[in-house]
């Protein structure tokens, strides 16, 4: 049972972490991301590193889609721009902790150009205008060969910090680390103050956010310019975790990837982006291990694993929207209440 | 540099973007009917090409079959799959946000597409020809047989179409449920039915119009994609208009003729897409879309 937790004052009820409890468990999870990396093996902490930045990229989806109502088809194409932006601002020399708020803040710029029409459009519009805007960013990636090497791809030179090459995973691992947590806290701090509320209105219902005084125009433009700059680090942290991008990455797939991500976790909670990127990056994961495992005896098996990640993809985020609208957190939110509240019953 | 404009080359550029745009909005035809009844746009629209698509590549070249007893079995078959469709995933989500049914028909999409890539795998296919090859003669300008006979072929599906919802009983039902659910229903009209009917008709359109596509290129997962590029006709047709998907239609199959004459295929790519922004900054409910207006 869950006890001593009586809010007594305003500052209390609006803390995140509102017991002494999950303060505790909070320590305990920054040691075990510190530590992690030591007691792992290499694919595991490589795995840990994608899962960071689908972490940062889902987090910048889920402001813009879970908390403000804004659907974007288009975010895999930002993570392009932030990549390309760091890669090519890298090659002329920058330091990577300038050029991957760098490739952020630029993805930022063009998210506040495509959120011009979000102010006239909504709901099915502006998820036309965002596919719309996917195609042809991936279209200038492939065909601006000045800049982002076109279909061969970009190099990214390697990280370097303090004449440290950031040149392996294990390294990388914790410049992704940081930029996770911070950004994650960011995000859920950004829900605290009036920008945040006012997103989560013009979500609820738009027209009476602006009767309540919010300027629907500039918060809807400030939320794709966040879901964007989220998108943008993302692709930057992915460039230098990678060191080398091309076009086809940055795909539709890649787009629905991480709405299925927001779905699956759970839109508008920053728990639910944690756990719909963990679980989405470890699905492909556990395809291939099964995959893997029957081509023992079906060599033709192996084939199929591309698809079956669509089919799975594809009823995870239908079977997930018909039986668990609030996705994995709710599931969560239900254990924890029957734990919450044992002996008696929730 | 003074060298003559060629004006047989424009015209024929147009008229071959007129033709080829009869399919394009026979294509947004089965997404106006999709959004006219249900109010979403079906992202799942190109697959529904591509099932057709397959399943008549099995039917008539694999098992052999006459080419009408295929062609039967395929619009029974995508009909089917899209009944089931509405059954399974529709309906439940009936009420819902808009995004979630819309977030939904993307799944949709992603599954669909995985299952006929996991079936038939990723190789390009060689349909057989349907439509008849000759060359169409308009004094020097020359059409390709093939897109002036997929025109025909789509008007003659739009016009039954159209018909059918103005005169037929069912067509009726259709309209009064599309425009008005909750009164339709008081009024004794099987709302469900109709809704079921609305996929399985959109189903069909799309996979004759996948049929068309596919035996004019080649068959392959791609086809899928195809589709996407119709958001731009029933985008600027305003989504709820059949005469706008027509018009639309005609008038984007110009605009993507003429950039894939004039600037090259691969351009043409984006060609629908940049169209959609454009459409969507200067006149978002499209040329002969229902205005919406929101009240609280």
């Amino acid at each position: 049972m869950r006890i001593r937790d009586f809010h007594q004052s305003y500052a209390h009820d609006e803390a995140i972490w509102q017991t002494p409890t999950s303060r505790l468990w909070l320590a305990a999870l920054f040691i075990a991301l510190l530590l992690f990396p030591f007691t792992a093996n290499g694919y595991i902490v490589g795995l840990a590193c994608v899962l960071g930045i689908h972490v940062i990229g889902a987090a910048g989806l889920n402001i813009m889609t879970g908390y403000t109502g804004l659907i974007s088809l288009g975010h895999a194409a930002f993570m392009g721009v932030g990549c390309y932006t760091a890669a090519w601002l890298g090659q002329r020399g920058l330091p990577f902790y300038l050029t991957i708020p760098l490739g952020g803040l630029v993805a930022a710029l063009l998210g506040l150009v495509v959120g011009i029409p979000s102010l006239r459009i909504k709901g099915l519009y502006l998820a036309v205008a965002t596919l719309a805007m996917q195609f042809i960013l991936v279209f200038v990636f492939r065909e601006w060969e000045s800049v982002t090497g076109g279909v061969r791809g970009v190099n990214v030179p390697n990280a370097e910090l303090f004449g440290i090459e950031l040149n392996n995973d294990f390294r990388m691992y914790y410049v992704i680390a940081f930029f996770a947590v911070l950004l994650l806290v960011g995000a859920r701090n950004l829900f605290r103050t009036r920008i945040g509320r006012a997103f989560i209105a013009i979500r609820d219902k738009d027209i009476s956010a602006e009767v309540l005084g919010i300027n629907l125009f500039r918060y809807k433009l400030l939320a794709f310019a966040i879901g964007s700059f989220y998108a943008g680090v993302a692709g930057a942290l992915l460039g230098y975790f990678y060191r080398a991008m091309t076009p086809e990455y940055f795909t539709l797939t890649l787009s629905i990837f991480y709405l299925a991500a927001v779905i699956v976790g759970g839109l508008g909670t920053m728990l639910g982006t944690i756990l719909g990127a963990v679980f989405m990056t470890l699905v492909p994961e556990l395809l291939r291990a099964v995959v893997s495992f029957i081509a023992q005896w079906a060599p033709r098996a192996v084939e199929v694993l591309s698809p079956m990640q669509e089919i799975v993809f594809g009823l995870l985020i239908v079977g997930f929207l018909v039986f668990e609208p609030h996705g994995l957190v709710e599931i969560w939110r239900r254990v924890r209440r029957f734990f919450h509240l044992w002996p008696f019953r929730a | 540099m003074n060298a003559p404009f060629d004006w047989i080359a424009l015209a024929e550029f147009a008229l071959i973007g007129v033709f080829s745009g009869g399919l394009l909005a026979l294509i947004a035809l089965g997404f106006v009917l999709i959004y006219k009844g249900t109010g979403v746009i079906n992202f799942a629209m190109g697959e529904f090409m591509m099932l057709g698509a397959y399943f008549f590549y099995t039917s008539h070249v694999m098992w052999k079959l006459p080419m009408w007893l295929s062609l039967a079995l395929t619009l029974a078959a995508v009909a089917a799959v899209a009944a089931l469709i509405e059954r399974a995933i529709l309906r439940p989500l009936a009420g819902q946000p808009v995004i979630s049914i819309l977030m939904a028909t993307i799944g949709l999409a992603s599954a669909l597409h995985g299952v006929v890539d996991a079936v038939w795998g990723g190789n390009n296919y060689e349909m057989p020809p349907l439509l008849p090859r000759k060359a169409f003669t308009f004094g020097e300008i020359l059409i390709p047989g093939q897109v002036v006979w997929s025109f025909i072929l789509a008007a003659l599906i739009i016009t039954a179409f159209t018909l059918y919802f103005r005169y037929s009983r069912t067509g009726i039902a259709m309209r009064a449920a599309a425009s008005d659910p909750m009164t339709a229903y008081v009024l004794g009209i099987d709302v469900r039915r109709t809704q079921r009917l609305t996929w399985m008709f959109a189903g069909v359109v799309g996979a004759v119009a996948g049929i068309v596509v596919g035996s004019m290129t080649s068959l392959s997962p791609a086809l899928g994609g195809a589709a996407l590029g119709v958001l731009a006709v029933i985008i600027l047709g305003g989504l709820d208009s059949i005469a706008g998907a027509i018009v639309a239609g005609l008038i984007i199959g110009v605009i993507e003729s003429l950039t894939a004459g004039y600037l090259g295929g691969k351009v043409r790519d984006i060609v629908p897409y940049v169209t959609v922004l454009l459409i969507l900054l200067v006149k978002p409910y499209g040329l002969f879309g229902t205005r919406q207006i929101e009240r609280l």
